[in-house]
């Protein structure tokens, strides 16, 4: 199999935890997979409310350049963060928006999936908190860059005494949803 | 379920805490400052796991200040800061210099001047050579990824002790604020060097007498040995005799000695695609790996490339970069600053190729595209054939 890297731009707004979401998929992928990873992040001003972005680059082989240029995976969890970043996503990609908030898609010749992340969070897990947890979960059945095994793995050891039965109900509403608009 | 595995994600802040701890560091004094703090912030939570003392102090100046009192008790000690904090450090860097107190100094790289900006930048480069007055050499490493942090934090507390000099971790906001795997070794995996101890009973001891290496031995303040700490010209034992100029020549000529003897075993560098380069990239710190992707990018187009990729600012590899220029037709090397170790390239290439440099300042990493950009730019004049 060719070696393969995934540049993965999750980009939403302050307080939804994309931060948190690029650390667990990078342990998912890099410490419960073996896969390489590098996560950085948008800090500042940014950081609550506004647009904020987490980024993972997960490769076969060490990564050279750590930062995303053009994402192969783009999760867009506000209006202005798919407004801001679908152009620079590569067209052979995937972008997962969340229709929650999201109701425009902009142009983009690679395939967009829909889901309702944050409304399916509140009804699972009763706390929005979780929505990146649903999007990872969603992300993972749509993109294989992380196996739902590891996933699993780095969500419970990130989640927080107390909640790892929310956690783990939106990461399995996330596969379940993931799985659902593929076959759509 | 599978094992624990033993590699864990690490910020690039962290991973410098854990190698000093991992390095034997059990005293750390510091002043909060983006992009530093997360090393202030674990070292507060786990120096008192392993039996040491964290302080916060009152601003960079009794940071520093703190850092040459512990070392001078016995114990490896260290603080992280920022450019601004950086330029505080200066007087307590020269005085730990000539006092030949071990310690370390990790200085995220932020944007300057002044307050500057909070993310990232390669600005302190030549001030880790000449900040500090006296313009004695300085040892300075620049990691380019989170594991290298963790093992050059271990490098510099270990060349601290054994040289009895302080040594510089020069990072930035990039690899400082950036998350990759890094596996912790086990204790007895790691070499530690210790400071040297006297051989010879207290009557005999004379603080600042050198062993053959340039480099005297130091026992702890507070026991049998008599101790001085003296940031004024002085005898070997340790009494300021600055207005003997013979003393004031042996002590400056010693202090550089002491690191000059040892800069093949400071200096590394690591080549990548080199062997047949026409044209070479010489980049440190983040900024190598986007001249990594652009020299194989380049080689895709048939540029001859390669990279010279130094994790040693300071001692200048001098030798590496001279031998290069004989090689190479042109040294691209890029920066996030104004230009400052393309001065050093330029000096050691002393005309035999030319030299490149690509800069930038806008707080961001520079990208492959623009190294790539420089390349290409350069590379036609070199690649038209001969009329055959």
């Amino acid at each position: 199999m060719q070696a393969k890297q995934w540049e993965v731009r999750l980009s939403g707004t302050g307080g939804q935890g994309l931060v948190t979401a690029g650390i667990i998929l990078a342990e998912g992928a890099g410490i419960y997979d073996g896969k390489e990873v590098v996560q950085t992040q948008v800090y500042g001003p940014q950081s609550r409310g506004g647009a904020s972005r987490s980024e993972v680059i997960i490769s076969d082989e060490p990564v050279m350049y750590p930062e995303v240029t053009e994402s192969d995976v783009l999760l867009a969890m506000s209006q202005e963060a798919a407004d801001a970043y679908i152009h620079e996503q590569r067209a052979e990609g995937i972008v997962l928006v969340d229709s929650t908030f999201v109701k425009v898609v902009p142009e983009t010749r690679a395939k967009v999936y829909a889901i309702p992340l944050t409304k399916i969070a509140r009804e699972v897990a009763r706390t929005e908190i979780v929505a990146s947890i649903v999007a990872l979960g969603a992300l993972a059945t749509l993109t294989g860059i992380v196996s739902q095994d590891g996933l699993e793995q780095a969500v419970l050891a990130r989640a927080p005494k107390g909640t790892e039965e929310a956690n783990r109900a939106a990461l399995h509403a996330g596969f379940a949803a993931g799985h659902e608009v593929r076959e759509q | 379920m599978r094992a624990k595995p033993r590699a864990r994600l690490m910020l690039g802040n962290e991973a410098c805490a854990e190698g000093a701890i991992a390095a034997g560091v059990r005293f750390f004094a510091g002043y909060p400052i983006t992009p530093a703090t997360e090393t202030a912030e674990v070292m507060a939570r786990r120096l008192p796991e392993v039996g040491g003392v964290y302080i916060q102090m009152e601003d960079e100046l009794g940071s520093l200040s703190a850092v040459v009192g512990a070392s001078a008790g016995g114990v490896k000690a260290m603080t992280a800061t920022s450019s601004p904090g950086f330029s505080l450090m200066q007087e307590f860097i020269s005085s730990a210099i000539i006092g030949e107190y071990p310690l370390v100094v990790a200085n995220v790289m932020r944007l300057g001047p002044g307050i500057g900006n909070i993310v990232a930048s390669q600005m302190d480069v030549m001030q880790a050579r000449w900040g500090a007055h006296g313009g004695l050499p300085m040892i300075a490493f620049c990691p380019s990824s989170v594991r290298e942090t963790f093992e050059l934090t271990i490098r510099a507390v270990n060349w601290s002790e054994r040289l009895r000099t302080p040594v510089l971790l020069m990072t930035d906001g990039v690899v400082g604020h950036m998350r990759e795997k890094v596996v912790i070794p086990e204790p007895g995996e790691i070499e530690l060097w210790n400071r040297p101890l006297p051989a010879v009973p207290p009557e005999e001891y004379q603080c600042f007498d050198p062993g053959p290496d340039n480099v005297p031995a130091i026992p702890p303040f507070g026991g049998k040995y008599r101790v001085h700490y003296n940031a004024a010209i002085h005898d070997f034992r340790g009494v300021t005799t600055m207005a003997d100029p013979k003393w004031c020549e042996y002590g400056v000529r010693r202090l550089a000695a002491k690191i000059e003897a040892h800069i093949d075993e400071l200096t590394e560098t690591h080549s990548v695609l080199m062997d047949d380069a026409e044209i070479a990239v010489f980049a440190y710190g983040p900024v190598a790996r986007a001249a990594e992707a652009s020299v194989r990018q380049a080689r895709e187009m048939g540029i001859k490339a390669g990279l010279m990729r130094t994790v040693t600012l300071w001692p200048f590899p001098e030798k590496q970069v001279r031998e290069m220029a004989k090689q190479v037709e042109v040294i691209v090397v890029p920066e996030m600053n104004l230009g400052q170790m393309v001065l050093e390239v330029e000096r050691c290439a002393a005309g035999q190729a030319q030299i490149e440099s690509v800069t930038r300042v806008d707080s961001m990493l520079i990208t492959p595209k623009q190294v790539l950009d420089r390349i290409t730019a350069v590379a036609p004049r070199r690649q038209i054939p001969w009329p055959s």
